[in-house]
């Protein structure tokens, strides 16, 4: 890595836990540097007085360590050879495999102008019916699972990304625990399609501050894909929370005055930049971003979720359900905001009033719910609305489900037959006549 | 000659130049990165040092990189070619930029400049004229749009020739006028404007005294807001504050539309490019991109320039009012101003206020506001900026600085509540909390009189009360039970039911029920009214439910049925049969 150019400095005049600061000429903005070795970045010029952040901690930098400039901001070589290898924050081989060569391009590079780009108007199909019937995604979305920890938002975000119609799939693992980065990378080889994987990740025992790297490298190469490649390209980005905690650990050590929750008062903006990476590019490529964002005890008020659902174009919540024992897409609190470009566009034409049809009725099963926990008289249909709910619960709502939206439809229509009369379900009376499944007797 | 300068310090967007000669509080300067000029703004300035905000990414910044200072504050280029343009937050030009990319340091030219405009002339040689005074008018698609003396014009001025009907680029000399002291000065159609600054050229700004009709029942019959006036919409993430402000850029009886797109979704604004140039504006058949402008400064594009868009926004909207005309403001939303603001003052390490923001965010915020409003011009004519902000508050809490400031600032308060969102009842505006001030004016509850009916206004606040009346019932009901409230509670509740149902409840996305004139709603509320005064016999809640939901339906399917069609009749004597019977 050695140029002829570099320039070295071996003074240190500041450190704290994770920055330094020294006295050099002529660095630019956002530069790359070595503290002993380790990887750094310029965050602040002040004179001739440079502040870097040291990604990955400073324990045991003496102040007469060597700091190396590299006169560039922090990069990442792009080419087709980035599929299916695995890679660090820095962009570096962690898969044993060789150094990446290609185009060598900025990370968090500029945004697409607006007026460039297209709406979007490509269904992505996961096969889970919470998703597909309900909640139905759009190839240039950006969408969170809204989970607490203990559920398991990285299989299922596995299962989608398997399962979804797309050109190259890339992983930001973000606090990453050994366990979940093991299953991601056996799920990946099991499914065969390692070739059109990309993986960038950060471990829980890689230091967190390494961790603001890793979703701008993972765009930096969707970019390359969608932009370059007129591919589709999905980004999955797990853990987001831990890496809103990142940045709060940056900017409290760099002295800034907390606003909400102890985040930075940048953090809209800072997650804005991730997040609107997802694009419909015109020229049929285009980016889709799935993301985690793990909640303390399901409390979406807190800064993290809260800022991500004003940037995000709608939320999954999962949820564990006690009557079906299983993990649910939760239907009320779940939401695409782009749904209504595909939902009988690309799907059959009963596809809005279906969802919203069983939706409604789940909802009167929650209100027979709490009439029965009230110690109220059930009615003949509160009682269908209760079957009704654990049947749909389990053949739909259930994260294990895995089925085409033809097939989803034809099972909420089975559902419908079983447990209500055509009247109940207040669809329109065409469709009713169409798809009304006849009687089995 | 210009003041320059050199680049000692670097924060994010922060720069801090240490400079020669004179530098001015908001003076733009060019930071010149090899070769690229960033814009920056002054916002600070101590000693020889003034601290600038970029307007673009500051990465690969260096100490010791020059500086030019402009002499002048940020400014935007008024003139014919305004209307229909997409602008970013500093007036580029973002159609005619060629890359997918926005490139760092590319500025477009917001007018076209070889474009010919057929121009007629409105003064005559030897007028007395001052500033925003009309010279002549250009066509801009279907507006006249007027060419006026610009507004930086002091004194008075004689008009000492004037070019004569036909065909002239934006930059030609189109008059040249004399000032007191005998100067002559050359008029174009282009003239340029700070953004921070107010234009103030009208004789008098009146209390607003005409309402603004947005064809939304929520908001024209219950808390209307009036021509000139100010409204804010607060509400969490997921209410439907978007589509609440995208039906009312559709709808709103407004002559032109700036819809300033600010800290929020890129694909937001693609739907509007995507649609409106195909949607018509229901007031006069044109397309409604022929009224609209868009100033669009999405989350992901630079911060600074954020704060900025809503004054580029802002002047632009003032600039047609200039011209005689009703233009409406959208801004969606100034809680990311508020934050870029806030990030600022914290890279300056200014003491902060509540939540970080800084401690004069209120008076930003209302001095923005206050630039909205009704004007008399020279010539007797009005022209009016009506402005709606919408505000997303942290984790959905009113009782946060922004939500609390704008309330001190704007008149009409649209509260959009989770709750009613839950339950899809759209447009969530909540109907208790929500407000308009604008009724209490006099002018307005006159203006209504004359225009809708006598006692309209102690109609709607009846009404109202009905509705307050019916929510805390509900509440009792609950607690005790259906049977333990004697029927009347429950009569009570149902009226409440009907009026949420029938007249605040408005589904944006049916083809019929979207718009609704003001001569429709009045008929709704006749209706409703008769309803409520209607003495029914019920022996048990049931019945009183069942009849109530029956009314509803039936007044529900009039909202979605064509106006005073057989089927709209259809259904207002089945309503008729209904009370006839009972």
């Amino acid at each position: 890595m050695t140029k002829a150019f570099q320039r070295i400095y071996t003074q240190l005049e500041a450190i704290t836990k994770a920055t330094v600061a020294l006295r050099a000429q002529g660095v630019s903005n956002d530069e790359l540097a070595t503290v002993a070795g380790r990887l750094a970045q310029v965050v602040k010029i002040k004179g001739d007085l440079v502040t870097l952040q040291v990604f990955s901690g400073t324990e045991g930098i003496p102040t007469n360590a060597d700091v190396l400039f590299f006169g560039e901001a922090p990069s990442l070589n792009v080419s087709d050879e980035l599929s299916g290898r695995f890679f660090n924050a820095y962009g570096r081989p962690i898969d044993g495999g060789p150094e990446v060569e290609g185009d060598h391009r900025a990370i968090g590079g500029p945004s697409v102008n607006p007026y460039k780009r297209r709406q979007p108007s490509q269904l992505i199909p996961t096969g889970i019916a919470g998703i597909d019937l309900n909640n139905t995604l759009v190839s240039g979305q950006k969408i969170p699972f809204f989970a607490d920890p203990d559920q398991p938002y990285n299989q299922v975000m596995a299962q989608v990304a398997l399962r979804a119609d797309v050109d190259k799939i890339i992983l930001g693992g973000m606090g990453l625990s050994n366990d979940d980065y093991l299953y991601f990378r056996h799920e990946f080889e099991n499914a065969g399609v390692l070739n059109k994987i990309i993986s960038f990740v950060n471990t829980t025992d890689q230091p967190p501050v390494e961790r603001l790297l890793i979703p701008e490298m993972a765009l930096a190469a969707a970019e390359y894909f969608a932009v370059d490649k007129n591919e589709k390209v999905l980004v999955l980005l797990t853990d987001m929370t831990l890496y809103a905690d990142a940045l709060s650990i940056v900017s409290n050590r760099m002295d800034q005055i907390p606003s909400k929750d102890s985040m930075p008062g940048s953090l809209y903006s800072d997650l804005a930049k991730i997040y609107e990476k997802a694009v419909q590019l015109p020229d049929g490529g285009s980016i889709t971003i799935i993301a985690v964002t793990t909640l303390n005890d399901g409390d979406i008020t807190h800064a993290i979720p809260d800022n991500t659902g004003y940037i995000t174009e709608g939320q999954l919540f999962l949820r564990a359900d006690t009557d079906s024992g299983k993990v649910i897409i939760d239907p009320f609190r779940s939401l695409s905001r782009l749904k209504q470009l595909v939902q009988g566009k690309q799907t059959r034409e009963d596809h809005s009033q279906v969802m919203n049809a069983s939706v409604r009725l789940y909802a009167d099963a929650q209100n027979a719910k709490t009439k029965l926990e009230n110690g109220f008289d059930l009615s003949d249909y509160d009682n269908r609305c209760l079957a009704y709910a654990k049947q749909y619960a389990i053949r739909l709502l259930s994260i294990d489900v895995n089925i085409t939206i033809e097939e989803m439809l034809n099972t909420a229509w089975e559902l419908f037959a079983e447990f209500f009369t055509q009247a109940e379900t207040g669809i329109k009376q065409s469709l009713i006549d169409k798809y009304w499944p006849a009687k089995a007797e | 000659m210009k003041t320059t300068g050199i680049v000692t310090g670097i924060v994010s967007n922060l720069v801090t130049v240490r400079f020669d000669g004179h530098v001015a509080e908001n003076e733009i300067c060019y930071i010149n990165l090899n070769g690229v000029k960033l814009m920056a703004e002054v916002i600070k300035v101590n000693g020889k040092n003034a601290f600038v905000q970029v307007f673009e990414s500051t990465r690969g910044l260096k100490q010791g990189d020059t500086v030019e200072f402009e002499a002048h504050m940020l400014e935007v280029i008024l003139g014919p070619g305004l209307l229909s343009s997409c602008y970013d937050g500093l007036q580029n030009n973002l159609t005619t930029m060629s890359d997918v990319f926005l490139k760092r340091g590319e500025y477009t030219d917001p007018l076209d400049r070889e474009k010919l405009w057929d121009f007629t002339p409105i003064a005559k040689v030897g007028d007395k004229v001052m500033s925003a005074d009309w010279l002549g008018e250009v066509k801009e698609g279907w507006l006249p749009h007027k060419i006026m003396v610009p507004f930086s014009f002091e004194g008075t001025y004689t008009v000492k020739s004037l070019v004569e009907a036909g065909q002239y680029k934006v930059d030609d000399t189109i008059a040249v006028v004399t000032d007191e002291k005998g100067e002559d000065h050359k008029v174009t159609m282009v003239q340029k404007w700070p953004v921070k600054v107010a234009i103030g050229s009208y004789v008098e700004k009146p209390r607003p005294f005409k309402i603004m009709s947005t064809g939304l029942r929520t908001i024209d019959t219950f808390n209307p807001i009036a021509e000139g006036g100010t409204g804010f919409i607060p509400g969490p993430f997921g209410c439907g504050k978007t589509v609440l402000q995208h039906a009312i850029a559709k709808q709103a009886d407004a002559d032109v539309i700036l819809m300033a797109a600010c800290g929020e979704r890129a694909n937001e604004v693609v739907e509007i490019f995507t649609e409106f140039p195909e949607l018509v504006d229901p007031h006069t058949g044109r397309k409604l991109m022929e009224r609209t402008t868009i100033i669009c400064n999405t989350s992901n594009m630079p911060v600074a320039a954020r704060e900025a868009s809503v004054y580029t926004a802002m002047t632009i909207c003032e600039y047609y009012r200039a011209m005689g005309l009703k233009v409406l403001l959208l801004a969606d939303s100034t809680s990311r101003w508020a934050q870029a603001l806030r990030e600022m003052s914290n890279r300056m390490e200014e003491l902060p206020g509540a939540d970080a923001f800084p401690v004069d965010l209120s008076s930003i915020i209302s001095s923005f506001y206050a630039r909205a409003g009704i004007v008399r011009l020279r010539n007797g004519k009005t022209g009016s900026v009506t402005f709606i902000g919408t505000v997303s508050p942290a984790g959905g809490n009113l009782k946060e600085p922004v939500t609390e400031s704008t309330k001190k600032a704007a008149r009409c308060f649209y509260a959009l509540e989770q709750n009613r969102a839950d339950q899809k009842r759209y447009p969530a505006v909540n109907p208790i909390d929500s407000y308009s001030k604008y009724l209490d004016y006099p002018e307005i509850v006159d203006y209504l009189k004359e225009t809708v009916e006598k006692d309209w206004v102690d109609k709607v606040l009846y009404i109202k009360n009905l509705l307050r009346r019916g929510k805390e019932v509900a509440e009792q009901i609950n607690i005790l039970g259906d049977d333990g409230v004697p029927v009347s509670y429950h009569e009570q509740f149902w009226k409440s039911e009907l009026i949420d149902f029938v007249l605040f409840q408005q589904d944006a996305f049916d083809a019929i029920d979207a718009l609704c004139p003001m001569d429709r709603q009045q008929l709704m509320l006749e209706l409703v009214l008769e309803v409520c005064a209607h003495k029914f016999e019920f022996d048990t809640f049931e019945e009183c439910r069942d009849k109530y939901k029956e009314i509803i339906n039936v007044l529900r399917q009039m909202n979605f049925s064509e106006y005073k069609s057989d089927k709209f009749y259809q259904y207002q004597n089945e309503l008729k049969t209904i009370l006839a019977n009972d």
